[in-house]
């Protein structure tokens, strides 16, 4: 089942090649295109522009004071070390269970694609509480890992831990379509010459999947670099050692440094409109 | 085909630990606390207002998305214009944009002094540290629900069924209510389903525009929130929990469209 679920539709239901995309010829037509622009604009163009413009509007100089000011260097550090952690974790999980899924029938099947998606629809101060009340001082293996000296809530590893919830059915959902519309005859045919698993995986399946994962690894580090809600319950948000990018901007935000906090966001706007272009360039990648 | 005991063990430890394993240790903090004090934490009256708020401004959030999701699905596919394509594209940049950021954004465009907001608020619109801030968060980070459900079965509207029946005579609005819109509407009942689950757990963007008033601007996510903050950790479970049987009801809803839907769309 294809769901819209996160970050847009799935790659293979984006390529719109069959649309009628008549001339628009009537008044009327251009009445729609012409509202359909100016609402887009007023409430997507226009936020997207004021955190450009904010956060260069004391000049580049200070734009780039801000940006590398220790607590938000520290806190793109963090960012990027989480995605780095997170992100191939989770396109191995995403793998396993397309593979799963998509080449083999068996009771449950269809159950375990629900389970799979429900990271998507809990909120994310939910997945962050859930994470307090197995690993907190209150929780289940709380007072166990205490007794080994082992902390893990309000520490780096628990913002692994929950972004890695928040972001596992990222592949998966890409996947799964492809793979399904695929079919195995590849794989079947390498088999049968003699490949063992791992052979047919690495040099059938890998090849055809290759852009669709690269797609999946793209939007999930989006979703990791942006976590905002699960990570703020289970970080602690410490200065200097705790605090994300974009608790980072919250902090810059609730301290009036306006300027800070928009020039913290324009990084991850970038880094959202870099995945915007990246999402096309693949999506034409695998149609091709 | 190898490799199933492989994958499937892989898969189901991996979701053991990262997924199930916190759920359950929520809901069994949940349970333990009785259901007198359980009733009396998730029916009290701060609780009842944030789900009171956090409801409706879900629901006017999905009613303006789902008329402006249509509105862009049908321009996007029906019509060739310039710029077609980069509209298309800035559909999901509320979906890669960090939630923070758009609270951010959002709260500063629309405040007493902001781009919008100094024409809005001498009107007597308030939209910042408002209800209205809230819907326009949450309106603001699911708009792609609509469009991106509706689009791809747009496209799937035969043309030949379309102009079968304008040589029979029908009108457009005709041709609109009797062909089009039946194909349309499983997908779109589909997308405002999760265009208003998404909606119900939103927290990054809500903080930032809120002004975060008990009884008045209050969503359940936050309240949730400020009893960690408290240390109250009984109402923080129980809180979330309702939000989580309210998440699984409305994945339970749009599964069971979108399982229609499947059906509708093989059918015809």
């Amino acid at each position: 089942m294809q769901t819209a679920t996160d970050l847009g539709a799935p790659a293979v239901q984006a390529q719109s090649s069959r649309r009628h995309g008549q001339q628009p010829g009537r008044l009327s037509h251009w009445l729609l295109i012409v509202s359909a622009i100016v609402l887009s604009a007023l409430f997507i163009g226009v936020p997207i522009a004021v955190i450009f413009t904010y956060a260069l509007r004391e000049g580049v100089a200070v734009y780039f004071t801000q940006i590398t000011q220790p607590a938000t260097v520290h806190a793109v550090w963090l960012t990027v070390l989480t995605a780095l952690v997170v992100v191939p974790i989770n396109m191995i999980f995403g793998i396993c269970v397309a593979w799963l899924v998509t080449r083999f029938r068996f009771p449950g099947r269809g159950l375990l694609i629900t389970f799979v998606e429900i990271p998507f629809s809990v909120s994310p101060i939910v997945a962050g509480v859930t994470y307090l009340f197995l690993y907190g001082s209150q929780g289940l293996l709380g007072p166990l890992l205490e007794t080994y000296d082992i902390k893990i809530m309000f520490t780096v590893p628990a913002i692994f831990l929950v972004s890695l919830f928040v972001t596992s059915p990222f592949v998966a959902r890409e996947l799964i379509p492809l793979m399904q519309a695929q079919g195995s005859e590849d794989e079947e045919a390498a088999i049968t010459l003699g490949a063992t698993g791992l052979q047919t995986f690495f040099y059938v399946t890998l090849p055809n999947i290759r852009w669709a994962l690269l797609y999946g690894a793209v939007l999930c580090n989006a979703r990791v670099m942006g976590e905002f809600g699960a990570v703020s319950v289970v970080s602690g948000a410490i200065r200097g050692q705790t605090n994300t990018l974009p608790l980072q901007i919250e902090l810059l935000f609730n301290d009036y440094n306006v300027t800070g906090a928009f020039a913290a966001s324009s990084t991850l706007a970038l880094i959202a409109v870099v995945t915007l272009v990246l999402k096309y360039l693949l999506e034409r990648k695998q149609s091709a | 085909m190898p490799g199933f005991s492989l994958t499937l063990g892989v898969t189901l430890l991996y979701f053991t630990i990262i997924v199930a394993l916190p759920l359950l240790a929520m809901l069994y903090k949940s349970f333990n606390l009785g259901w007198p004090e359980f009733w009396t934490i998730i029916s009290s009256e701060r609780a009842l207002a944030t789900y009171r708020i956090t409801v409706g401004a879900a629901a006017l959030a999905t009613l303006f998305n789902a008329l402006f999701g249509l509105l862009l699905a049908w321009v996007l596919v029906r019509y060739d214009f310039p710029g077609r394509r980069l509209l298309d594209a800035v559909i999901d940049l509320p979906f890669a944009l960090p939630t923070a950021v758009a609270g951010l954004a959002l709260v500063t465009v629309f405040s007493a002094n902001g781009w919008f907001g100094q024409f809005l608020e001498p009107l007597g619109i308030k939209v910042a540290y408002a209800p209205l801030g809230i819907a326009l968060a949450m309106m603001f980070t699911s708009i792609s629900f609509v469009v991106r459900t509706v689009q791809p079965v747009l496209e799937d509207v035969a043309l030949d069924v379309e102009e079968a029946a304008r040589s029979l005579g029908a009108t457009n609005w005709q041709i609109f209510a009797k062909v089009i819109w039946p194909a349309i509407f499983p997908a779109f009942i589909a997308g405002c389903s999760l265009s208003f689950a998404r909606s119900l757990g939103e927290f990054g963007a809500i903080v930032f525009i809120s002004g975060n008033l008990p009884f008045e601007t209050e969503v359940m996510s936050l309240l949730v929130f400020i009893r960690l903050d408290e240390y109250d950790y009984p109402a923080a479970a129980a809180l979330a929990t309702v939000m989580l049987v309210m998440a699984f009801l409305m994945l339970f809803i749009t599964n069971s469209i979108q399982a229609w839907q499947l059906r509708y769309a093989d059918r015809n």
